[in-house]
């Protein structure tokens, strides 16, 4: 098969809305089975860290959850990008899908950083570097939600939140960069990441698992996402009309 | 084109964007009384010890130079809008780049250089250490004309919405934090008797990443804004 025919067999979003239908059952049962059964995993059957006892557990949604949260903004700008330039529809619906998706995830990382830093830095809030950027990640994700709602038009909402999500995605390296820089300006306080220590493999194992979990459950619902919006633009072609009303015709 | 051309255009919507913004005196003003009147809360509400102001001085006159900037960047593609200008830039033979550039350039001279110019006054206000004052003027000087450019994109992309201003805060704002960390940070350098170089020459690459890269997003969104 050639790039060109695949192409514009992913440029069809009929054909990817019955390819997504078949890849569904797949990515829901193994998400929720990797993301359950890390959990349960890392909950019940892996030891107590020496330091900071059961408080640690939270690291199976913690880290998953800010993980996926920075690749969903990369993926999203690059979408941005595959829209701008081949004026490819399906991205631009794989990037309004992303947004609120990242977001949760971000709000979810910074909410479980918050539960995590209580008991281990007896604080809920540290302005410290990794913080920082993720906060303000959370903050890109808003500007890029905001902006697609402030537009009536779809097709101009769709076009300048690529290119904001492009100039963002230029823009993160430097904003991080540039926060490790002013954090360690300041002395850092009496507080550090036991985490950066060399992790057991124990503890990994399941981390790994809710890891991979977390990425195929964001696969799942942006899957998910999109195929609404699939419908809600195809709605008056006769496709759609026959895939929804096929049953009672 | 050949490049006195280039150079021909780019004075010319340089010269007529100036031009423009003095004659309705209130563009360039409003951001410097706002300047003026933010900085004068600040020891209204943290109290009047000067040693206390001192401390704080370079992270308020930052911040507040940023709002300032952000506040009048609304304003930059509003006006050619509103009455087809640009959409007669966009159809036009010339390039857009050089057009953007110099429309954005002018925006700077008339928001960005009077504020940092007027810095040093506020510094006193503020008690901010003569020190620090150099420091304070050569980051505004570079870091208020990045902040133009970033802006100018979120301008060019909320200009054909009806409520753009506080939408424009929300994109803008996280893109400005880089040059608001090394801004303020070479003005505390130099208060503290340290090094500030490196702090102004890292402003000095965000000038010029900004000056060369920022007109490419802001012709497209301009383009999108204009279409639509």
């Amino acid at each position: 098969m050639s790039i060109s025919s695949t192409f514009h067999k992913w440029g069809s979003p009929r054909w990817f809305y019955q390819f997504s239908g078949k890849l569904l059952p797949w990515l829901a049962g193994l998400s929720l089975l990797l993301l359950v059964g890390g959990v349960i995993w890392g909950l019940a059957f892996v030891p107590a860290d020496y330091k900071q006892g059961n408080s640690f557990r939270i690291i199976y949604i913690h880290v998953p959850a800010s993980a996926v949260a920075m690749g969903a903004y990369m993926t999203m700008a690059i979408a941005g990008a595959i829209h701008l330039i081949w004026r490819m529809k399906l991205a631009a619906m794989v990037m309004k899908a992303i947004a609120p998706i990242g977001a949760s995830l971000t709000f979810l990382a910074l909410l479980t950083g918050a539960v995590w830093g209580k008991p281990t830095w007896g604080t809920w809030w540290v302005w410290d570097a990794r913080i920082t950027s993720v906060l303000i990640l959370f903050f890109l994700y808003l500007g890029i939600i905001a902006l697609h709602q402030a537009f009536e038009n779809r097709d101009a909402a769709a076009k300048a939140c690529a290119v904001l999500a492009i100039v963002g995605a230029v823009n993160i390296p430097i904003i991080y960069w540039s926060v490790e820089w002013w954090y360690s300006l300041h002395q850092p306080a009496s507080i550090s990441f036991t985490g950066q220590s060399t992790i057991h493999p124990t503890m990994l194992r399941p981390l790994m698992a809710t890891l991979s979990g977390m990425y195929l459950f964001f696969t799942w619902v942006l899957l998910l996402f999109v195929r609404v919006e699939i419908l809600d633009r195809e709605r008056n072609t006769r496709w759609v009309q026959d895939q929804i009303c096929g049953e009672s015709r | 084109m050949s490049d006195s051309g280039l150079a021909k255009l780019v004075v010319a919507v340089l010269r007529r964007d100036v031009m423009a913004s003095l004659r309705r005196g209130s563009e360039w003003s409003n951001p410097l009384v706002f300047f003026v009147m933010v900085c004068a809360l600040f020891p209204l509400g943290i109290g009047p010890q000067p040693d206390r102001l001192a401390e704080l001085a370079p992270g308020i006159l930052w911040v507040v130079a940023l709002l300032a900037s952000l506040l009048a960047t609304d304003s930059l593609f509003r006006g050619d809008f509103d009455d087809a200008t640009l959409e007669q830039m966009l159809l036009s033979h010339q390039p857009l780049y050089p057009q953007v550039l110099a429309k954005t350039l002018a925006h700077w001279l008339m928001t960005g250089l009077p504020l940092s110019i007027l810095s040093p006054v506020l510094g006193v206000l503020l008690q901010l250490p003569a020190k620090g004052m150099l420091a304070l003027m050569v980051s505004l000087l570079l870091g208020t004309t990045v902040l133009s450019f970033i802006g100018a994109i979120g301008a060019a992309l909320t200009v054909g919405l009806r409520k753009g201003g506080l939408l424009l805060s929300l994109i803008v704002l996280p893109l400005y934090i880089p040059v608001l960390i090394f801004g303020s940070s070479a003005v505390k350098s130099a208060v503290e008797g340290g090094e500030y170089f490196p702090q102004l020459a890292m402003l000095g690459v965000f000038y010029l990443v900004a000056l060369a890269l920022s007109p490419l997003a802001i012709c497209g969104a301009l383009r999108i804004s204009v279409d639509q």
